[in-house]
């Protein structure tokens, strides 16, 4: 019984590292073609489009609630203390460092990761990649490649639009419902971000892209050709990504404080 | 010409070979030639391997033991850009047209050429329009493959897999889910391209009365054997039992109407 379970517990171990192998064999292929890729940039624009223009109406209504909620609770505990004109800078710190990118990162693999996921799952079974190698055409370079690379791209983008949203959120709350002064509200801000602080949110947002969006390609490609192989690569996509995310803010995080 | 040496009357020849997946046999010792110039069919029930050996021929799986052959060349044995080399000398037809479902018609067609050469786009046009012209389809030039029927998808397509001026074109049943118009109408381009463009066409399909109206020969695939080879008319007139069957889609037979299944009066005492 007990023999079982641990041989279960290996095997499961063991599909985990190989699944890992896979992706890092994947990833360092797709590594290899970005200067190539990058060549092409209108096909990397065009995904650009898709991935991010394409999301903005999503990240920019969960930015804006999630900076009202933000000066609501950021307003209740800060009065507490009696520094309530400090919320600018603990919104914006709390926006740029922390919710701008895990949040868009978490919104992007719900929106555009499955979109991309199953946009190439179809396209495996109803044998369009199969075709695109019959014309003699490396499939990764020009269908994943761009993609790949759009996300990318985009994910930064999206991260900054988020904050950006956020902040005018939390102000809309703190300083027109609550009746923090605004002026003590911006200059609270300006005195307490670093450039260190933004660039640790886009160092995350970028890092969140690569992930999510080597996640997203590779399910897609891999998946097996049917509705329900395309389904199940979907789900994959959003369950992977949101735990890459989570653990790389971890990780992240430990690492930058 | 020593490249010329080598060159026999096949433009494909696949010998010996034996391929096998999810633990059954699909091929087991089977011999082919493909001829130059001439339109090949190749037949079978479902499930029997046809469309498994274009993928072979096409390189897209690589056999389990045995030789298949393009050009002289050993398909298995190519390298990756030798085997997309191999591969711009091909054209293949899709069992659902497989057209690029983010592009239209005309980038659907332009993509080969766009992928492979840089060519001013006036010349691209042209190629283009040409090759819509020769399936009748210049007209739908802008229509996306989503306003497409399943007819004209498959032209399209076809379109698309001469654009590079192929020397063998491969069909995987195109006359699947088509009406007798569109049938009529694919039945035709296949021979029409095989004798205008000189090239040498593979067809796969199990409508046997529509394909032997247009092949020159015939193979006869089943249970992982090549059960007749030669002209239509000959693999019609085959007293070969299972030959007889599929040829004359008679119901029962070597393949039996029935599943193998218990006794049925055994069965049928059992649940009274």
């Amino acid at each position: 019984m007990a023999l079982d379970l641990f041989r279960e517990l290996g095997d499961s171990v063991q599909d985990s590292l190989r699944a890992l192998g896979r992706y890092a064999i994947f990833g360092a292929r797709l590594a290899a073609e970005t200067p190539r890729a990058l060549l092409r940039f209108r096909l990397v624009v065009e995904q650009v489009h898709n991935a991010g223009a394409l999301s903005l109406v999503i990240i920019m209504l969960s930015g804006l609630f999630v900076g009202m909620v933000l000066g609501l609770q950021g307003f209740d505990l800060l009065e507490r203390f009696g520094s309530e004109e400090s919320l600018g800078s603990a919104a914006a710190l709390g926006l740029l460092k922390e919710l701008g990118p895990v949040v868009t990162a978490l919104l992007f693999a719900g929106r555009a990761g499955t979109a991309l996921a199953s946009e190439l799952g179809l396209m495996r079974a109803t044998d369009q990649i199969s075709a695109i190698e019959m014309m003699a055409v490396d499939p990764v370079r020009r269908v994943v490649m761009p993609r790949f690379l759009g996300g990318i791209i985009a994910m930064p983008l999206l991260a900054a639009i988020f904050s950006m949203i956020g902040l005018f959120g939390a102000q809309l709350v703190g300083v027109q419902l609550m009746g923090v002064d605004q002026g003590q509200f911006w200059s609270q801000m300006r005195g307490a971000v670093e450039l260190g602080d933004v660039m640790e949110g886009i160092l995350k947002s970028a890092v969140f892209g690569v992930a999510c969006s080597l996640v997203a390609v590779y399910e897609g490609y891999h998946s097996v050709p049917t509705a329900e192989g395309v389904g199940r690569a979907t789900t994959r996509t959003v369950v992977i990504s949101s735990v890459s995310v989570l653990l790389l803010d971890y990780m992240l995080t430990a690492v930058m404080l | 010409m020593p490249e010329q040496e080598g060159r026999t009357d096949s433009i494909v020849r696949v010998r010996g070979l034996h391929y096998s997946a999810g633990g059954r046999d699909i091929f087991a010792g089977v011999d082919l030639d493909f001829p130059r110039g001439a339109v090949t069919a190749v037949m079978g029930p479902s499930g029997s391997g046809k469309t498994t050996l274009l993928r072979l021929i096409t390189g897209q799986v690589r056999p389990d033991r045995g030789l298949v052959e393009f050009d002289g060349q050993d398909v298995s044995k190519l390298s990756r850009p030798a085997l997309y080399r191999m591969r711009r000398r091909m054209g293949m037809l899709f069992q659902n047209g497989a057209l690029l479902t983010d592009l239209d018609t005309y980038e659907n067609i332009a993509f080969p050429l766009r992928e492979h050469a840089r060519l001013p786009e006036r010349l691209v046009r042209h190629i283009v329009l040409t090759k819509l012209q020769a399936v009748g389809l210049r007209g739908a030039a802008r229509l996306m493959p989503a306003e497409l029927s399943g007819g004209m998808a498959r032209r399209v397509a076809l379109a698309r897999a001469i654009v590079m001026d192929p020397e063998l074109l491969v069909y995987d049943e195109p006359f699947v889910g088509l009406d007798p118009i569109s049938m009529g109408v694919v039945l035709r381009l296949i021979r029409r391209l095989n004798d205008t463009l000189g090239v040498t066409s593979i067809v796969v399909s199990h409508d046997v009365r529509e394909i032997t109206a247009v092949a020159d020969h015939c193979h006869l695939l089943s249970n992982g054997r090549i059960i007749a080879s030669g002209p239509p008319a000959a693999v019609a007139a085959s007293a070969h039992e299972d030959v007889r069957q599929f040829m004359h889609g008679l119901p029962d037979g070597p393949v039996p109407f029935h599943y193998p299944a218990p006794d049925y009066a055994e069965q049928a005492r059992e649940i009274a």
